[in-house]
C-alpha cells in the first residue's frame, strides 16, 4: 500500500494530530499520552497503533515501559505539508459555512 | 473535487494567500467575522474580546474539557471596513511564531455567492513555514466534531 495515503490518513485525524504534537517536545508513554485527552484509554491505544504503522511514531523500550516519540524523518516525507493547513482552513470555513447558512438575525 | 479552499504559499517567501468561494452572501460571511458569538462558533474558541473597528483590539482563548487554556490568541484591528475589508495583526501566546499581518478581503461574486482573499504575511520564512506545520498543533481545537454540536443548538 501507498505510504503516503497511509500517512495523510493518519493525520487526517484531529486526536491522531494532537498525539503527534505531544511527542513533537518529547519521548512519552501511552499512558502519558492518553491522560491528555478525554477519550478512551483503547482508542488512544488504537490511534497509538495506526501512527506507529504509518512509521509517524517511534517506539523506544526504556526498562519496563515503552515511549512514543516522533519519527521527524517521516513527518518530512509527508511530502506536502500544506494540506494540513489547508485542512484546517477549509474545516473552519465549512463550519462557517454551516452556521451562516443557518443563520437568523436576532430581532 | 475541486476544493473550495486554496493556500498559495510559495517556496521561500514569508507571506501565503488563502481564498474560499462561499454559498452565503456577502453580507453573511463578513457578519461571521465581525460578530463574537459567530466568531466563537466557527473559530472554536472563546472570544474574551472583539472591537471591530479601526484601532480596535481583539483576544481569543480556547481552554480544554479541564478547564487549561491551551490556546490565546489577540491582534489589533487596523482597517475594519463593512462588507469590504479587515486588516488585523494576529499573534498567538506563549508559541514562538511572532506576529503576523492578515489582509483579509471579502469579495461579492453572486448575491448568493462570495470570496474571501486572505492575506497573511508573517516576520520571516521560518516563521511562515513553522505555521504551515501547526494544524498537528491545533488537533486538540479542531472542529470536526463541533459541526454536529452546533447543528444541534440550531435546530
Amino acid at each position: 500500500m501507498n505510504l503516503r495515503r497511509d500517512v495523510f490518513q493518519a493525520i487526517a485525524d484531529p486526536t491522531r494530530r494532537a498525539i503527534l504534537l505531544l511527542v513533537a517536545s518529547q519521548a512519552l508513554t501511552a499512558g502519558a499520552i492518553a491522560s491528555n485527552f478525554d477519550t478512551a484509554r483503547p482508542t488512544v491505544s488504537k490511534h497509538l497503533q495506526i501512527l506507529t504503522e504509518c512509521e509517524l511514531l517511534e517506539q523506544k523500550q526504556n526498562g519496563r515501559e515503552i515511549f512514543y516519540n516522533i519519527n521527524a524523518k517521516n513527518m518530512k516525507e509527508v511530502a506536502d505539508f500544506i494540506e494540513p493547513f489547508r485542512k484546517m482552513w477549509d474545516d473552519r470555513f465549512n463550519i462557517l459555512e454551516t452556521i451562516m447558512k443557518n443563520y437568523k438575525p436576532k430581532k | 473535487m475541486e476544493l473550495k479552499t486554496k493556500i498559495n504559499a510559495e517556496d521561500g517567501k514569508q507571506d501565503l494567500v488563502i481564498t474560499r468561494e462561499f454559498d452565503l452572501p456577502l453580507e453573511l460571511l463578513f457578519k461571521a467575522y465581525a460578530e463574537p458569538e459567530l466568531v466563537e462558533q466557527w473559530m472554536g474558541t472563546k472570544v474574551l474580546k472583539l472591537e471591530c473597528k479601526k484601532h480596535g483590539s481583539y483576544e481569543f482563548e480556547t481552554s480544554d474539557a479541564k478547564g487549561n487554556v491551551v490556546f490565546k490568541a489577540n491582534g489589533v484591528i487596523h482597517e475594519f471596513s463593512q462588507n469590504r475589508k479587515i486588516t488585523r495583526t494576529f499573534e498567538m501566546d506563549n508559541v514562538p511564531f511572532g506576529v503576523q499581518l492578515e489582509i483579509c478581503e471579502f469579495e461579492r461574486v453572486t448575491d448568493n455567492t462570495c470570496k474571501l482573499n486572505m492575506h497573511v504575511i508573517y516576520e520571516s520564512v521560518a516563521k511562515r513555514d513553522q505555521v504551515l506545520k501547526l494544524p498537528f498543533a491545533q488537533g486538540i481545537n479542531m472542529a470536526h466534531n463541533r459541526i454536529q454540536e452546533i447543528l444541534n443548538t440550531l435546530k
